[in-house]
């Protein structure tokens, strides 16, 4: 027993022995022998330069190049390293005060006298060219290259968004970021962050005590390159945008256009806006608070964020349902004696031809029609069944993307509303309520609440004759064959495809119809647009002008919804602006019979002295 | 009665180990101020800074021991379970409750003091398991104690892996010393020796380094027990010159990884040939040499491939940063390379007193925690280096007398807790300073900078030397 332990404190021992023993031989080559340690710390410091990717760059559908890059540099400093300097000359060169040099100083010393941190952001080319030749009277300075984003189209701010340091929450809660990167804060620079932003490098650099770069640190065994982000390519037609931001000039509102048969965006404006530059460089912080204090709001992107009540366009939705419950088909008939009475309700309409046929009663938006459409709806099977039939027309409503979030490649976009039975019982009482109490909802002018996108999606359903895919922004990636699935699938509504043509022609009569029809003024020969005119009701104010429309009727290209707030009726400024994107897209050009049309829009100033910050 | 007691534990105190313990934390101090000097403070004892700091820990450290030797050995033995078990509910609580540092969750933060329960869980362990062992009753060959011994070291080391504290919890790998000492047979201590090596070597370096390894040890051992030396050298002979040829082509021609399987093939098939020309008498033993070669050089393969395939990218991060493999200019390779300069620029005689420049010039960002050894070959140079080794090797070797002249068990088997974890520290943290080792972030015993981790040691190593102090009495 003994015998077997005996030797086991030697063993232990002698390995300690041995290990110990290799590590003072190893210290004493080391130490005494590779004299290349010797010079390297004696001469060098290493300096860690990051190596900042490159930003993908944005293209449109036509490969015209939206966003790019452009050089600046940021001057970091080594507290440690700092010694006295000619901070007159200093602060000349790089058009700084001496306070300033004071402040970061002090600021970055108590960050950490070891690490490098930035003293003075994005100071351009030739102030660092100034001062690279200068570098080695400032000790303890050095510049480093940095990208900031330039918009060359000067426009499309909400569209593109724009990019920021990245905030210390983010940094908590994602490692990959350290503070002073940059990041898509809004737009599109924020949904496709994860592809454009492309992934830190580091190079290394021996650098003696008088601050010059002597040589690459192991001929750069240990640099890192950088990977530059990944282009992209985006749905938008550049020239459509721009001629959307020339229309809406001096006008609130929003206008998108969308491509019926793959759900692409070909249009995204939202007015005011500013130039996406103001956004980008040293300048950020103080233009954004600007911006931000603009009692128009410019901020606040209207195609997606806009919430207004759907008016007269949401006929065609009823019109839809009412066929699908069967309380309505082609040849239901109504009378019209200037509006909807039953008792002592009373909801009015505009005067025009009497009694009208569905495709009229879509043609020229009568109100009383839809009053008696929507009752039906709601009460078809007698009183027993009315929850029952709100809900039905509810979630086929829902069908059409309203109500909820589309969920396209684009942040902050909001849902809308369709009541639910619960939003009116806690209005009315529970089940203290029917269908003459929210009558409203007939001709859009309810609870219902829209995005201008949910209303380019609603055209692109109808004018796909039941379908949509989710509207959406990517249309190619670099070094990938395929966009998500999830855009290139369709999503059917909850109503027959057959129901469709008949509002479809009620559509098209609106604007290429006779005396009566509301949109005559969105008419282009040729084009078959099929178009329906709405007016919002605003608290506020004047109404807001709506209009939605596609063309050309069979395989239609476009879908788009325009909205003009406080302009009042649909027919007066959204139909011909929708009409004049239309053909700037499906001809290229404006017929010289329009002209006159598109001068007017051109022109006109909705802002009424309201005015614009920018 | 009280006085006599105190002055017994006088007498019978090895003031060897204690005057070892206090120049090592001293020169610790000393290298603290010099790795962190700044000349906006320069007084050492300026409590705003880490030196100063450090002087209150060591004070502390002073009380410490004082309260260590005062109570009584019975008090260590009898509540080691309950002080495990302590332990191990704090272990848990941090996981909750800590603050993060580093990305590890494993301090607690009272009153702005930061406490580290990982750095106590090794006393701890050690106590609990030399209670366990001591027991007469209990042999570690069986099965059952193996077992319960594993279990009794898996649940810190699990609790701290879970904190994100790697280099901590490997540390508990040392104490296959003290089982070693305690019955472990010696192969079991070689082979996972070599199973570390080979996935060390795995991992870092290309796969035909660690075969390389694997054979030529195996050749080594097979030359050792065999008859006819003469074969096995011959063999030996033969079988380099083809490698030598195949690594040969390789290099000079620079041709692909095809080549690295060929000369797999060529090991592999050869193997049985090496059994074959030492097949005489002990070809039993033969055989089991190659048995194991092959799993060895299958389980250097299948390191890589679960590597490559199995893991999530932060575990391979997590694994790579401990190896040092991939170069981030924060992280491994930078610091040891930038440690590597600092030591080989301190020279014969060192630069002197504070006068490091790249200790005081650069970023080893762990300067005074885990690279405090830097400051000590820069500004000490090679006589000071050598002659911290030696104070280390000298207090790890007067453990293992001292743990040898124990009667009883419990005392002994604590005492080779005490050496495999100081031994464990010194060798890991050293060797990564060097360039040896993979880079674990574990402190330098009593040299680091750090209150958690002094105190550690220093409750560590007196337990031991109360326990020692009581040596001609059965504690248990």
């Amino acid at each position: 027993m003994k015998d077997e332990y005996s030797n086991k404190p030697v063993i232990i021992g002698a390995i300690a022995v041995a290990v110990l023993f290799i590590y003072i031989v190893r210290l004493f080559i080391l130490q005494m022998f590779e004299t290349q340690y010797h010079e390297s710390a004696t001469s060098n410091v290493l300096r860690l330069m990051v190596q900042y990717p490159n930003r993908g760059l944005i293209y449109d559908r036509n490969n015209n190049l939206l966003v790019h890059n452009e050089a600046v540099y940021d001057v970091i400093v080594i507290p440690r390293q700092v010694k006295e300097f000619d901070t007159a000359e200093f602060c000349k060169i790089l058009g700084i005060d001496k306070d300033y040099v004071q402040k970061q100083l002090i600021a970055t010393r108590r960050y950490s006298r070891l690490k490098p941190s930035i003293f003075l952001k994005q100071i351009s080319s030739y102030e660092n060219a100034l001062f690279v030749e200068k570098n080695y009277k400032f000790p303890g300075f050095y510049t480093q290259t940095r990208a900031i984003r330039k918009y060359p189209e000067h426009n499309s701010a909400h569209l593109l968004g724009y990019v920021g340091e990245v905030s210390d929450q983010i940094i908590k809660q994602d490692t990959s970021y350290k503070s002073g990167d940059y990041i898509g804060i809004n737009g599109l620079e924020r949904a496709y962050e994860h592809l454009l932003r492309g992934q830190k490098g580091v190079e290394i650099f021996l650098v003696d005590v008088h601050n010059r770069i002597k040589g690459r640190f192991k001929e750069g065994k240990y640099d890192k390159p950088a990977i530059p982000g990944l282009d992209i390519q985006i749905s938008i037609d550049a020239n459509l945008q721009n001629y959307g931001e020339q229309l809406m000039r001096n006008k609130l509102g929003a206008i998108i256009a969308v491509e019926p048969s793959s759900g692409e965006i070909l249009c995204m404006v939202s007015a005011p806006s500013f130039d996406p530059n103001l956004l980008s460089g040293r300048e950020r912080t103080s233009n954004y608070r600007m911006l931000e204090l603009d009692s128009l709001k410019p901020l606040f992107n209207r195609a997606l964020q806009a919430q207004y009540p759907p008016g007269s366009t949401f006929k065609l939705i009823n019109a839809l349902v009412g066929q699908q419950v069967n309380v309505l088909n082609p040849n239901t008939t109504y009378s019209c004696f200037g509006g909807y009475t039953v008792g002592r309700f009373h909801l009015g309409c505009h005067s025009h031809p009497s009694p009208l046929r569905l495709i009229e009663s879509i043609a020229m938006s009568c109100n009383t029609y839809y009053c008696h459409v929507y009752r039906n709806i709601l009460d078809h099977q007698g009183q027993i069944n009315f929850r029952k039939n709100f809900m039905a027309w509810a979630s086929m409503v829902k069908s059409f993307g309203l109500g909820d979030k589309l969920g396209l490649d684009f942040p902050f976009e909001l849902p809308g509303f369709i009541p639910d039975t619960s939003f009116y019982d806690r209005r009315f009482g529970n089940k203290r309520w029917v269908s003459l109490n929210i009558i409203s909802n007939s001709i859009g002018q309810g609870e219902i609440l829209t995005t201008p996108l949910q209303m380019a999606n609603m055209a692109c359903a109808i004018a796909n004759r039941g379908y949509y895919y989710i509207p959406h922004f990517i249309k190619k990636i670099e070094n990938q064959d395929h966009i998500p699935e999830k855009y290139t699938t369709p999503i059917h509504t909850k109503i027959d495809p057959k129901y469709f043509p008949i509002v479809i022609e009620g559509m098209f009569q609106a604007v290429n119809g006779g005396a009566g029809s509301t949109a005559r003024v969105a008419r282009v020969d040729g084009l078959d647009i099929c178009g329906k005119t709405g007016t919002a009701q605003n608290p506020h104010g004047k109404d807001h002008s709506i209009f939605i429309a596609f063309a050309p009727k069979d395989n239609p290209k476009i879908a788009v919804a325009v909205y003009v707030e406080n302009a009042g009726f649909g027919a007066t400024w959204s139909a011909p602006i929708a009409s004049l994107i239309i053909e700037r897209y499906l001809k290229g050009e404006i017929s010289p019979s329009r002209k006159y049309l598109e001068d007017r829009i051109l022109q006109a100033n909705l802002i009424d002295g309201k005015a614009s910050g920018i | 009665m009280e006085k006599r007691q105190v002055s017994n534990i006088l007498e019978s105190l090895d003031w060897i180990t204690v005057g070892l313990y206090l120049l090592l934390v001293l020169m610790g101090w000393l290298n603290v101020y010099a790795a962190v000097y700044n000349e906006d403070y320069h007084s050492i004892f300026d409590i705003s800074q880490r030196y100063g700091k450090q002087m209150l820990w060591i004070l502390a450290a002073v009380l410490l021991i004082i309260i260590i030797l005062l109570i009584d050995v019975k008090i260590y033995v009898f509540f080691s379970y309950f002080i495990y078990g302590f332990v191990i509910l704090l272990l848990l609580l941090v996981l909750t409750l800590g603050v993060e540092v580093n990305a590890s969750k494993s301090w607690f933060e009272i009153a702005g003091i930061r406490i580290q329960p990982a750095e106590f869980s090794k006393v701890a362990t050690i106590l609990a398991l030399a209670n366990y062992l001591s027991d007469p009753n209990r042999r570690l060959l069986q099965l059952k104690t193996l077992l319960t011994t594993l279990i009794i070291i898996a649940i810190p080391m699990g609790l701290i892996l879970l904190q994100n504290d790697t280099g901590t919890a490997i540390v508990f790998v040392s104490l296959i010393f003290m089982l070693y000492r305690e019955g472990l047979p010696g192969w079991i201590l070689f082979l996972g020796f070599m199973a570390i090596v080979v996935s060390v070597l795995a991992l870092t370096k290309p796969f035909i380094v660690p075969m390389a390894v694997i054979v030529i040890i195996a050749l080594i051992y097979a030359y050792s027990i065999s008859k006819q030396k003469d074969d096995v050298k011959h063999f030996s002979l033969g079988f380099f010159t083809i490698i030598g040829i195949f690594v040969g082509i390789k290099y000079l021609f620079s041709l692909s990884i095809l080549l690295e399987w060929i000369v797999m093939g060529v090991i592999l098939a050869s193997l049985p040939l090496l059994v074959y020309y030492a097949f005489l008498k002990r070809g039993a033993k033969m055989l089991i040499i190659w048995v194991i070669s092959i799993s060895f050089i299958l389980f250097s393969y299948s390191i890589d491939y679960f590597y490559d395939n199995f893991l999530q990218p932060h575990q391979k991060d997590r694994i790579d940063h401990v190896l040092g493999i991939n170069f981030d200019p924060q992280g491994a390779g930078y610091n040891v390379h930038q440690s590597k300069i600092a030591i080989g620029s301190g020279g014969f005689w060192g630069k002197g007193f504070l006068q490091g420049t790249q200790t005081k010039f650069d970023f080893v960002p762990e300067q005074s925690t885990d690279f405090i050894f830097c400051t000590i070959g820069e500004e000490w140079g090679f006589v000071g280096s050598t002659t911290v080794i030696m104070l280390f090797l000298a207090l790890l070797i007067r453990i293992i007398i001292l743990a040898e002249r124990q009667r009883s068990h419990f005392s002994r088997i604590y005492g080779y807790g005490v050496f495999s974890i100081l031994f464990f520290h010194v060798a890991i943290n050293i060797g990564m300073t060097i360039g040896i080792t993979p880079v674990i972030g574990i402190p330098l015993p009593f040299f680091s900078y750090g209150g958690s981790s002094l105190w550690a040691f220093t409750i560590l190593l007196f337990i031991f030397l109360r326990l020692d102090a009581n040596r001609r009495f059965l504690v248990k």
